[in-house]
């Protein structure tokens, strides 16, 4: 309705069809996108420029320094160890808890991919992890994993026969193991909510006819069904993988990054820069480093799994 | 299928295996859930004993009394208006938006990967700015600060979603309501929206629950008067063990309106996570 009333001149059809290429439709064209693209550039492109610009100068929450510092900020990326070793940790959770979540979804989905009474019942309750928001899904990890009144401790106990008094959330050994658990629990649903819908989608006739040729199961998946489910497949990777990178929720809920700094990823590092340590150039310097870095891998992934055009 | 089928090739013997991993995976991903939900209706002497409680004696709604005694059950409220009003927008503008990409090509494909890529920016790198945006227009802890922010957030989703809804409506009933002399503007109204409403439908949801779900964005933008109902699960954490039933009841009062909204838009589930790279 706003939009009608900024763009009155359009309404004068008269007796004339407006035509594609007609003149009203030149504004018609540019009305339609122009609000949107502005929110987008307001919120999108002018935080950047502007981080861009208290990137280069000294400024902290508690001084105002607009002095300009020139690289000096980013010189300092480079020296400092806690953030290449939270780039690290993102890494490592990416690495590990992306291929889990694939296989898992994989596997499941073939288990409902075949008739099976009551599927949709399951498939159902198996979703529901993943529309829980993620700080919601770190809470009720955190409750679970208590060493003392927490459910899994209890059930490893009957398993090994004795009090288990295992910290989760704490312990050096056992904090990346929580978290890829709470990880893994979120978003396997959701790459197998994906890909049985691909599978489902595989022509049957051309795995009949690879089978009846006297190709084995394993040849038949990644001659016929892999490729054919590789588009599909290939944007559930994307979009968990671009997730994954900026992980915040979950771990801010089970560990806040600790113990010391050791689940600190580049999100929970960012944070800590800007709103604890108040250091705003150089939280500014971090976002854009961030911001650089996913982009690249955004451009190289889509190219390499051939999704650019 | 002979009878010297061997064990494991048998039908019975195979649905029965496979019965038997869809339980225990149902049992895997559904079983905190029922935890985090018990939780929040048992005493604080079923919550801290050892052995655990596997299920209560009795329900109670001791926990949830108190959210709505002390006013902390109004952060609910907070997140629906934020989420209600940023969908909203975000579904008005990026359906037009995704109207122009499909119709006329604005932009070309230049101007529709650029927006799409709008939606991979890391929040992190978003907020920082943002907030020091906000604090100079005095935005923070105001709900038009969040609902701009995740009306903007929810954009290119929207914008991404719709352009696929609107590419399935044939164009001829366009061209048609255009010859009986509707203005471009009526077509949209009559014709588009109409014809995508099923695609409106399962969209809006999806972007209601995005912003529903955020957690990042309000921990930095709220302070005390719009602060959403995840930031106030964080903020019985870390203190003393007691505030595990509110920790419980918050989870569950934000996490039952989703499974509802959820619930109604099964056909829609894949395309909508998806981002449209299946087609249900």
């Amino acid at each position: 309705m706003t939009g009608m009333a900024q763009t009155p001149r359009m309404v004068d059809a008269g007796s004339l069809v407006p035509l594609p290429g007609h003149a009203p439709d030149r504004h018609f064209k540019y009305a339609v996108v122009a609000p949107a693209v502005f929110i987008l550039l307001l919120i999108g492109l002018f935080p950047l420029i502007y981080s861009l610009i208290k990137s280069f100068q000294h400024i902290t929450m508690l001084e105002e320094d607009t002095s300009f510092a020139g690289l000096a900020n980013y010189i300092e990326l480079f020296r400092d160890a806690r953030l290449w070793q939270s780039l690290l940790h993102t890494a490592i959770i990416t690495a590990i808890a992306l291929p889990l979540e694939l296989v898992f979804g994989l596997l499941m989905a073939q288990l409902f991919l075949e008739r099976l009474p009551g599927r949709q019942i399951f498939v159902s309750l198996l979703v529901l992890p993943t529309v829980i928001a993620p700080i919601v899904a770190g809470a009720t990890w955190r409750l679970m994993f208590d060493n003392r009144y927490g459910p899994i401790n209890q059930i490893i106990g009957w398993i090994a026969g004795h009090p288990v008094p295992a910290l989760w959330t704490v312990s050096p050994h056992l904090v990346y193991p929580a978290i890829i658990v709470c990880e893994i629990w979120q978003w396997t649903p959701f790459m197998f909510l994906i890909l049985l819908a691909a599978l489902s989608n595989v022509d049957k006739s051309l795995t009949e006819a690879a089978e009846i040729d006297g190709a084995g199961y394993w040849r038949t998946f990644f001659k016929i069904v892999l490729p054919a489910i590789w588009p599909v497949m290939a944007i559930a990777i994307l979009i968990r993988g671009l997730d994954l990178v900026r992980i915040f929720d979950i771990i801010w809920a089970l560990t806040q990054g600790g113990p010391g700094t050791m689940t600190e990823t580049i999100s929970i590092y960012t944070y800590v820069q800007g709103f604890n340590q108040f250091e705003t150039s150089y939280t500014a310097a971090i976002a854009f480093l961030v911001v650089v870095l996913l982009t690249v891998i955004v451009l190289w992934a889509l190219k390499r799994m051939g999704l650019a055009k | 299928m002979t009878t010297a089928a061997p064990l494991l090739r048998r039908p019975g013997v195979v649905l029965g295996i496979r019965y038997a991993a869809a339980i225990a995976l149902t049992l895997f991903f559904d079983f905190p859930i029922y935890w985090l939900f018990i939780i929040s209706f048992k005493t604080p002497d079923e919550i801290f004993h050892y052995p655990p409680v596997w299920y209560p004696k009795s329900i109670q709604f001791a926990n949830y009394g108190v959210l709505f005694k002390d006013g902390d059950a109004n952060t609910v409220l907070n997140s629906l208006v934020l989420a209600g009003v940023s969908t909203v927008l975000a579904m008005l503008l990026g359906t037009i938006c995704a109207y122009g990409l499909v119709r006329f090509k604005t932009g070309g494909e230049n101007l529709a990967v650029w927006i799409i890529s709008q939606r991979m920016m890391p929040p992190i790198a978003i907020v920082f700015p943002i907030f020091l945006l906000y604090v100079w227009f005095g935005w923070v802890d105001t709900y038009q600060g969040l609902i701009l922010l995740y009306t903007a957030f929810n954009l290119p989703y929207v914008i991404w979603m719709m352009r696929g809804y609107i590419e399935d409506i044939p164009i001829e009933l366009e061209e048609s309501a255009l010859v009986d002399g509707c203005t471009r503007w009526q077509v949209l109204w009559r014709v588009v929206f109409p014809m995508a409403r099923s695609g409106l439908f399962a969209t809006s949801v999806f972007t209601f629950v995005f912003a529903w779900n955020d957690f990042l964005f309000a921990l930095v933008l709220t302070r005390t008067e719009v602060i959403t109902y995840t930031v106030q699960v964080t903020h019985y954490f870390g203190g003393q063990s007691n505030f595990w039933a509110k920790i419980a009841a918050m989870s569950v009062l934000g996490t039952v309106p989703v499974f509802f909204t959820v619930a109604t838009l099964q056909r829609y589930l894949v395309r909508g996570i998806s981002m449209g790279a299946v087609k249900g």
